[in-house]
């Protein structure tokens, strides 16, 4: 489904599948990712996310281990860098120390081809190179740009990081490339500049139109200058969206803990509107879940409400600093520690009550991996659950007959093309596009529902096997009272994952 | 394809130049085995070049020499140029460029001139050309190498090390004795090693200032030049290259291993 | 308690000195005899090379016997053409041996680095003994060709160590601007990687060029008369105690040629980042 909303739109560059594996260790997992032309898109994570490695294959640095990137269309991804209509603004601008600004600029331009409109006998088009007074003027005209009119003929060794930032900038922008990489070009720059030039590249986005990929660590800056920003890390893509969405509708804890300060606890829905956390119920304005279903939830700092007398929780001002604008108190409130940001400040020791508006309460899905199940042990070998009958790695304490509690991660799950070749054989019921990869829903004929994480995609209704490896199957004791209650709490789950997955997919366009 | 293809070209570029520098020696080596007077010339197998060297004593006091001049020359370079290295360190302006420039004078020069200036040097003094004339010149042009192994680890250094032990009652050649030197040891080494196979390789000071005492440099090159080759040369020079290509491959294997252990430590 | 205030325009206090806490104290013993081992002896030298030998008179007639000897002078002319084929070969074939050990294929494979650069810890001596053998092998009779080969085979270390650490040093990401910026492997080649290399290769010259002119034992093992070399006669100037006063002149002439090659490099090289090692 998400393919098909896709196409709709004109997408200059498209990832597909992309996996990148260096020594063995994978950096990119199975990235999915479409950039509308003339966006402003950044790949936010924290170091080590694989941000880099997936701008680096969009330049052609590095070849992807598997999968394809598609500009325009055009499948490039074993295309040479020096061949695609792609610039880079580098981490530390790489600008050429044995030539001057002017030079460093020309450089792509002096290599530049363009076609004169002539055809040669044989009917292919002619091409010629830049005349001297073109690139004069185009360096001129992109020197303004960056508003280094006059600095031409300085050495680049002279200027302050900044300027060496802006020549980097017009080096790239100069070739008009028909998109722009920049891998976290501010880094190296002091906290003023690095502010102004955040404001001078949204603005230069603008004017010149040019699609932007942008490589941060750094939240405030994606959230402030993207149309769009890609939370990564792990190498997969957490969330994709705008930075609004992202901020207001964090997908899941890693994103709320990455984006902005917050709170994050674990609550339970009582009903639609209506969660409840630290002992207390609150209004929200999230429905959809199952009813006492396990969630996370994200209070922004600045969304917490003080007063000496009224609230939902009451506290104790554990700390209070004063941030320029604001004070930030650490308050202990129910066996949590709440982050809360108010311009009047608290005595520590004080005594406080702590309240939320629905619209300051965030709900979130639990990130499930796991199938659980309740299953009984066959032979020594054998333990059937979920309407099958499993291998399984008896350590030797299982017994026939005995109860256990059955844990399968989502993506150890195969699916067969072919019933006979799984163990059971199930129905799809639903498949959701993550980003990264698919989650396929399956129900057996007993009823018993599975989540599958894989690369492919499954129709509705597919009749398929489920296959599971011995080794990858964890089973341990029960206690058979626990039985019923993990039996419901399990199938709550199931229904509510489905709902917000629907969510989920229809929001990311 | 196109990889494959680069990827085979340069390893023959590598091999190729690996062949050049190093078939030679081996040529060498192999014709040590057989007792052939001519060059080129393979008259059979046998050991007699290398009988003849190990009872060769001109050869055997040589080498004695050799290695007593080179650890000598060695361990006292390594003192001053240690003590040099921390004091250029700390120099500054026109101070520091100056000792650099002094420290310079024997790398930068011409090698021949250096010997020449000794020579001409030490008669001036009355010095008989010998023991001391040989260490006190080994000593100073090596000492310039010791000083560039050890600066980089200084560059390294907590530079407050120093105002710690001071701080903490030590005088200052205590201080830097019982502080700084320990964290140096490393650099220290290496510029011993460097200092070691300098002087044993020198040949062009030594030859003007050795007066009666034959070092195994002097020797070969007086060999070479003058005698005309001596077929017990070869077993000799293959001696050599065996013994230094083994102490500079071990030399290096645990240093690299060094380096790797405490990179993984970290 | 007033004293913590500055008054502007008072007297600075003088100078005060905190006694044996300069590290830099530390240098004085190996400067102090550099200058009586390695600076006094230079000014002997310059002694020698400016008075006759016979009657210590101070002369120039040193430095007119050097510029008036035509045969001094084809020596020299035939040194530095030695000396420059020798540094152009080295180059040709150090440069895209260091290219490619310094590429990512192998510059984990410091082990055969290493194994170029070992040799430049083996005696020169031996060395060209052992291309002795090899040239007497292949039958090679021109002493000219013998003495240049001799030379290429002995400098090649030196040039390659100085190329190999600046190519490897270079930062990886000029070489992708320039791609990015749609620059083929070739242009990338002459217009980056060459011009970026350029302290490397000055380098390498500067431990090729003015030793190959200055050595003699190459030419004494491989060559004859003819293939004298400027530290040949040097040499020979030294040899009998008559001829110091103008060995000394020749030997100066030589540390001012030595020492204008050095300023010239470090000016080409000037505020570029310096070479280091790699042994």
């Amino acid at each position: 489904m998400a393919t098909v909303t896709r196409e709709k739109f004109d997408n200059i560059i498209e990832i597909k599948n992309v996996t990148k594996v260096f020594d063995g260790i994978t950096v990119v997992d199975n990235v999915n990712l479409a950039v509308r032309r003339g966006e402003f898109v950044t790949l936010l994570g924290p170091s080590g996310c694989g941000k880099t490695t997936l701008l680096r294959m969009i330049a052609g640095f590095e070849l992807p281990t598997a999968g394809s990137i598609f500009l325009e269309k055009q499948d490039v991804t074993a295309m040479p860098p020096h061949l695609r209509p792609i610039n880079t603004v580098f981490q530390k601008y790489a600008l050429f120390p044995h030539l001057n600004v002017f030079k460093n600029i020309a450089f792509g331009l002096k290599l530049k081809r363009i076609p004169t409109g002539e055809l040669d006998k044989k009917g292919k088009p002619v091409y010629r190179k830049f005349t001297k007074d073109e690139i004069a003027e185009k360096v001129e005209r992109v020197l303004k740009l960056v508003g280094l009119d006059a600095y031409g003929h300085r050495d680049i060794t002279g200027l302050s990081g900044g300027q060496q930032q802006r020549v980097a900038i017009a080096r790239a922008i100069v070739c008009e490339p028909k998109v722009l990489l920049l891998d976290e070009p501010l880094g190296a720059l002091d906290l003023k500049m690095r502010k102004d030039m955040q404001s001078e590249l949204a603005a230069m986005h603008k004017n010149i139109g040019i699609t932007f990929i942008y490589v941060t660590h750094d939240q405030e800056e994606a959230l402030t200058m993207s149309d769009k920003v890609v939370v990564m890390t792990d190498g997969a893509v957490q969330q994709y969206g705008t930075p609004k969405k992202i901020y207001d509708e964090p997908a899941n804890a890693f994103v709320a803990d990455f984006i902005g300060e917050s709170n994050i606890l674990s609550g339970v829905m009582k009903k639609d509107f209506c969660v409840e956390f630290c002992g207390a119920e609150f209004k929200c304005l999230d429905k959809g879940f199952g009813k006492d279903e396990r969630v996370d939830l994200v209070v922004r700092p600045e969304d917490i409400a003080i007063d000496a007398k009224r609230g939902m929780l009451e506290g104790k001002v554990v700390s209070t600093v004063f941030k320029g604008t604001y004070y930030e108190m650490e308050i202990l409130a129910a066996d949590y520690q709440f982050t809360v940001q108010n311009t009047v400040d608290r005595a520590v020791g004080e005594t406080v009550w702590l309240s939320v508006e629905p619209n300051g309460i965030h709900i979130m899905k639990k990130l499930k991996t796991v199938n659980e199940f309740i299953g009984t042990v066959v032979d020594e070998t054998l333990v059937a659950f979920g309407g099958g009958e499993f291998e399984f790695v008896n350590d030797g304490t299982y017994q026939k007959g005995d109860a256990v509690r059955v844990k399968v991660p989502f993506d150890k799950i195969e699916l067969t093309d072919d019933e006979e070749d799984g163990s059971v054989g199930a129905n799809v019921t639903q498949t959701f596009y993550k980003g990264s990869y698919y989650q396929v829903q399956v129900y057996t004929d007993d009823d018993a529902d599975f989540f599958i994480d894989t690369v492919d995609e499954w129709d509705m209704n597919d009749r398929v096997g489920i296959k599971i490896k011995p080794e990858d199957i964890a089973v341990e004791h029960t206690e058979s009272t626990e039985l019923e209650h993990a039996q419901a709490a399990d199938a709550a789950d199931a229904s509510a994952q489905a709902e917000t997955e629907k969510e989920e997919t229809e929001g990311a366009e | 394809m196109k990889k494959q293809v680069k990827s085979a070209l340069m390893w023959t570029v590598v091999g190729v130049m690996l062949a050049f520098m190093y078939v030679p020696i081996l040529i060498l080596i192999i014709y040590s085995f057989t007792d052939a007077k001519a060059l080129g010339v393979w008259g059979g197998f046998s050991f007699a070049l290398y009988a003849d060297l190990f009872t060769n004593s001109s050869i055997l006091g040589a080498f004695k020499n050799s290695l007593i001049l080179a650890f000598a020359s060695a361990a006292l370079a390594t003192v001053l140029g240690t003590s040099a290295a921390v004091g250029i360190y700390y120099l500054r302006k026109w101070k520091k460029t100056t000792a650099s420039f002094i420290a310079n004078i024997t790398m930068e020069n011409a090698e021949i001139v250096t010997g020449v200036t000794f020579m001409m040097f030490f008669l001036a003094l009355r010095l008989p050309y010998g023991w001391t004339t040989l260490i006190i010149a080994h000593t100073m042009i090596t000492v310039p190498y010791v000083i560039l192994s050890v600066t980089p680890k200084l560059a390294q250094l907590n530079p407050n090390l120093y105002e710690a032990g001071l701080d903490l009652g030590a005088s200052p050649v205590k201080s830097m004795l019982c502080v700084v030197v320990p964290q140096l040891v490393p650099g220290m080494l290496s510029g011993f090693v460097m200092a070691f196979a300098l002087s044993l390789d020198d040949f062009i000071v030594s030859k003007f200032v050795n007066g009666s005492v034959e070092t195994i440099p002097v020797y070969l090159y007086n060999a070479l030049a003058k005698r005309g080759a001596d077929p017990t040369l070869r077993a000799l020079s293959s001696v050599l290259f065996v013994a230094v290509l083994a102490v500079l491959i071990v030399l290096n294997v645990v240093t690299e291993k060094r380096r790797k252990a405490q990179f993984t430590a970290k | 308690m007033q004293s913590n205030l500055i008054v502007a325009g008072a007297k600075p206090q003088k100078k005060l000195k905190i006694r044996g806490v300069k590290r830099s104290a530390f240098a004085l013993p190996y400067l102090a005899l550099s200058v009586l081992f390695v600076i006094v002896p230079l000014f002997i030298m310059l002694y020698y090379a400016f008075t006759d030998g016979a009657s210590g008179a101070i002369t120039g007639a040193n430095f007119v016997h050097f510029f008036s000897r035509p045969n001094i002078m084809a020596v020299m002319g035939k040194s530095f053409l030695v000396a420059l084929i020798t540094t152009v070969l080295c180059f040709l074939l150090a440069y895209p041996l260091a290219l490619v050990l310094s590429s990512p294929t192998f510059n984990k494979k410091l082990i055969l680095v290493m194994l170029f650069v070992l040799p430049m810890w083996i005696s020169s001596l031996l060395r060209t003994y052992a291309v002795k053998i090899v040239l007497y092998m292949l039958e090679v009779s021109n002493a000219w060709v013998a003495v240049t080969v001799g030379m290429v085979y002995d400098f090649f270390p030196f040039m390659l160590l100085p190329l190999y650490s600046v190519l490897s040093g270079m930062d990886r990401s000029l070489i992708e601007a320039s791609q990015d910026l749609g620059a083929s492997a070739l242009t990338t080649l002459f217009k980056v990687r060459l011009p970026l290399s350029l302290p490397g290769i000055v380098s390498g010259v500067l431990m090729v060029f003015m030793p190959t002119v200055s050595s003699f034992a190459i030419s004494d093992v491989l060559g004859d008369t003819s293939t004298y070399m400027f530290g040949n006669i040097i040499n020979q100037w030294f040899a009998n105690s008559g001829g110091w006063n103008i060995g000394s002149a020749y030997s100066l002439i030589l540390l001012v040629l030595i020492a204008v090659t050095v300023v010239v490099a470090n000016k080409i090289t000037k505020g570029r980042t310096e070479i280091g090692g790699v042994l």
